[in-house]
């Protein structure tokens, strides 16, 4: 495996790295190379396998077939910390630091300068006065890193890194909680690195800051490699088209769903709702029985929507109007109230609980809706959980089985009978169809149109770019935290959605 | 005001004005044969503090070191009653078998992963019935050495006596002082507590520090039990219910946050103080009930923990503020 052009030998170099679990194939056979001085950005939509094939480069997952190198050099970390002694140091989006020691501390716990197996302490804080200096820090390392601001321990954590490792740097999301100037400040820290001659790994989801600090980029979808480009040759819109997988050419019309009627009042209006930090302050109107989808990449702001609409974050501006009638939110109860549904994207963690039966999971909106003083009969549990078995086509032996014992495309249809039962006006699914196969897409996508047959108003969040276009009256494009776009009846087309989540014009279109 | 130390801060506040108080109505309470008797009575509790401050900060809890200084007292008591050994083999032995019980208790913790509540609870049992196998009733302990031991001070100005317990307890704060603050060990326990799955992988080596945290506090509680046993010149199986609920009221009270990872070993040395001060208050007055040590010491827990619960909440404001600001 000798490199043609000498003295060009790749700094950290994976070939053929495969990794499997359970029921998926995470990683299939990727190769990255990574040189020195260089920043490459690593990109991907969820489950594209960016964090895999990163864990498996910091040794937090042994790979199952593949080889990486380190200078040339075949290497195989155990873990994370004889990752790190190689030389490949890894710094998280949540700091992996510990908030309650000082600064000092933090950069040296575990190789503090003793003397006489006593830590010098005045010797630990002017060496690490020295080393946050160097990343343009000018801060007290004797207070606890807890009252410096995420960018500051953010830069800690790197130069903790760096330190102990000092020849590959992974970045993941480091950017995600941060402001534009502290983003500038990081950046400042990047490039010197980048001089000082490491290689850096870079996963963000800004795109923006992608082309700015990034030399080149590898972008990976399901577990594959999709390809690696030199950042200059690349446009916005190839990159997006790399990482959702569309080609130009192929285009999904959509597929004979008749127009919206618009009524003058729609029976949902949202004016001017937003949250600082989350979304930026948008307008939307939504008619009875109408299906509006919502695209955009991940962290593009479509969930931070769905969680401001439903009061997981209240809102700090704009209004909310249903049927003409002011409308208050600012809850997951108001909301609820109001007649709202919710089907959060990560399941397991947001809405399922595993331990409850079936029965129990599908009482719980209704009787929060109800309120607590009111308790549904056992009887009437029982009957809604077997209807809604029936309706949903939901596999299970009987009603009272714990959820946690159903298939994913299972949970997620309790989860949707759980909010059914309430009866909702407006249903809220984010990723409706994320890691259920592919017999219960399709039900869970009929099931989609059917509720907005019986008129009930429903947004839906998909990366799926096909399947918006085919249940979908309206799509509103997210890019950077805020509605960039919203495409009607025709306009409705994978190549239009892609197009406005890159932010190019539609020449793009018309030159395909 | 940094928020580490505030707890701290306030619990010398604290102190100073409680003996203030105190002062303006028993003028006698600063005298140095006071403040050395307060040293003397409460020298078993600030050993076995210390040990539970370290436990505390790893993020942990002893609940076993009331019950290993009984067990302690009856050893000693009857190893000195039935053997020929001496007193200083009978300590070595004693220390030895205390430190390994709190190692492995510490092994328990972490290889079994089972909360510490549990295991230093099945801890505490096993310890009380260890001492009641060895005897059931109170043995008496007539041995030359430990009466010599008993006899030892040092003349403070104004007659007080610094007894040899007192100063051992003071010694057991300094080393502690140190240990915590100037170690890769002490770091490594505040770095437990701020978080063991971020320890572990900024290279904390989280069982050894583990097992070391139990072993030193059952370490320290051997060595409680035989002040313990000097001061009383007695084993009893009965004796120290609860004082590991005192060490951990001490610790409270001495600013250690109980969800771990930030404290002071000197801060639990006055929190023993001040439990000892209200106690000797009692005495002054005559007419009061011991109960209301128990009470006050009730108070104070309750309002150090809104106190905490308070910093912990400013805290994550503050924190908020910081990064909230995109």
């Amino acid at each position: 495996m000798l490199d043609p052009t000498p003295g060009r030998v790749p700094l950290l170099r994976a070939a053929a790295v495969s990794k499997s679990f359970p029921g998926t194939k995470a990683l299939d056979g990727v190769d990255f190379t990574l040189r020195a001085g260089e920043v490459h950005a690593l990109l991907g939509e969820n489950g594209a396998g960016k964090s895999t094939l990163v864990k498996c480069l910091t040794g937090a997952y042994r790979r199952d077939g593949g080889e990486i190198q380190l200078d040339g050099v075949s290497i195989d970390p155990r873990d994370t910390l004889d990752a790190q002694r190689l030389g490949i140091g890894t710094v998280y989006q949540e700091v992996n630091l510990l908030t309650n020691l000082t600064v000092a501390e933090n950069l040296f716990l575990g190789h503090q300068p003793t003397w006489l197996g006593l830590v010098s302490t005045r010797r630990m804080n002017r060496q690490a006065r020295a080393l946050t200096a160097q990343y343009g820090l000018d801060i007290d390392v004797t207070r606890s890193l807890g009252s410096y601001s995420v960018a500051i321990q953010q830069i800690v954590a790197i130069a903790r890194a760096v330190r102990l490792s000092g020849k590959v740097l992974i970045l993941d999301e480091p950017t995600a909680s941060l402001d534009a100037h502290e983003v500038d400040v990081l950046f400042d820290a990047i490039s010197g690195l980048k001089e000082r001659g490491l290689g850096i790994v870079f996963i963000s989801h800004f795109l923006d800051q992608v082309f700015r600090i990034t030399d080149r980029i590898t972008v990976l979808r399901n577990g594959k490699l999709v390809g690696t480009e030199d950042t200059v040759s690349l446009d916005r819109l190839r990159l997006v088209n790399m990482m959702l997988g569309r080609e130009l050419a192929e285009e999904t019309r959509r597929t004979g769903k008749s127009g919206m009627r618009y009524d003058a009042e729609p029976r949902l209006r949202f004016s001017g709702f937003g949250r600082r930090g989350r979304i930026a302050p948008f307008d939307l109107a939504i008619q009875r029985g109408e299906v509006v989808g919502m695209a955009g990449l991940l962290g593009s702001g479509r969930t931070e929507t769905a969680e401001v609409l439903f009061g997981v974050y209240p809102h700090d501006s704009g209004t909310a109007a249903k049927e003409g009638r002011a409308l208050s939110l600012g809850s997951t109860r108001a909301a609820v109230a109001a007649g709202f549904g919710f089907l959060p994207e990560d399941r397991k963690t947001d809405g399922i609980i595993g331990e409850l039966s079936i029965r129990e999971n599908i009482a719980l909106a209704l009787q929060a809706r109800i309120g607590w003083a009111r308790p549904l009969s056992a009887k009437r549990q029982r009957a809604m959980a077997d209807d809604f078995i029936r309706r949903l086509d939901i596999r299970t032996s009987d009603a009272e089985k714990p959820v946690g014992q159903l298939s994913g495309g299972n949970q997620q249809k309790v989860m949707l009978a759980r909010w059914l039962a309430t009866n909702p006006e407006f249903l809220i699914l984010d990723e409706p169809t994320r890691g259920i196969d592919v017999g219960a897409h399709a039900e869970i996508i009929r099931l989609i149109e059917e509720l907005c047959e019986g008129g009930m108003s429903l947004l839906v969040i998909s990366s799926e770019l096909e399947e918006l276009v085919v249940y979908s009256h309206r799509v509103i494009v997210v890019r950077d935290r805020a509605h960039v776009a919203e495409l009607v009846g025709e306009d409705i087309t994978t190549t239009r959605i892609v197009n406005a989540i890159a932010g190019t014009p539609d020449s793009a279109e018309a030159a395909a | 005001m940094n928020a580490r130390t505030l707890p701290l801060v306030a619990t010398v506040l604290i102190f100073i004005v409680a003996y203030a108080l105190c002062y303006l109505q028993f003028p006698a309470i600063l005298s140095t044969r006071v403040v050395g008797n307060l040293l003397t009575d409460n020298a078993f509790l600030g050993i076995v503090a210390v040990g539970m401050t370290f436990v505390i900060i790893s993020g942990g809890i002893d609940l076993s070191v009331g019950s290993v200084i009984a067990f302690s007292g009856v050893f000693i008591a009857v190893l000195l009653r039935d053997t020929g050994l001496g007193p200083w083999p009978i300590f070595a032995l004693l220390l030895i078998i205390t430190t390994l019980f709190g190692a492995a208790m510490g092994a328990t913790i972490h290889f079994l992963q089972m909360p510490p509540f549990i295991v230093t609870l099945a801890g505490m049992f096993l310890a009380r019935g260890m001492a009641y196998v060895l005897s059931i009733d109170s043995v008496p302990i007539s041995d030359d050495t430990i009466s010599a031991l008993q006899r030892i001070y040092w003349l403070l100005p104004g007659k007080g006596r610094l007894t040899l317990v007192g100063g051992l307890m003071l010694i057991v704060v300094l080393v502690g002082i140190v240990v915590a603050h100037r170690t890769r060990f002490g770091t490594n326990i505040y770095a437990l507590g701020g978080g063991a799955q971020t320890a572990r992988l900024m290279g904390v080596p989280v069982a050894r520090t583990t097992i070391q945290v139990y072993a030193l506090s059952g370490f320290l509680a051997g060595l409680s039990g035989i002040v313990f046993a000097i001061y009383t010149s007695a084993g009893y199986s009965l004796a120290t219910v609860g004082v590991e609920l005192d060490a951990i009221a001490a610790v409270v009270i001495g600013g250690t946050l109980l969800t771990g990872g930030s404290g002071f070993v000197a801060g639990t040395l006055i929190g023993v103080l001040i439990m000892g001060l209200i106690q000797t208050y009692i005495t002054f007055d005559g007419s009061l009930s011991s109960w209301w040590t128990k009470i006050a010491i009730g108070m104070l827990l309750l309002g150090f923990i809104v106190l905490q619960k308070a910093l912990v909440w400013a805290g994550g404001r503050r924190a908020e503020a910081a990064s909230g600001k995109g």
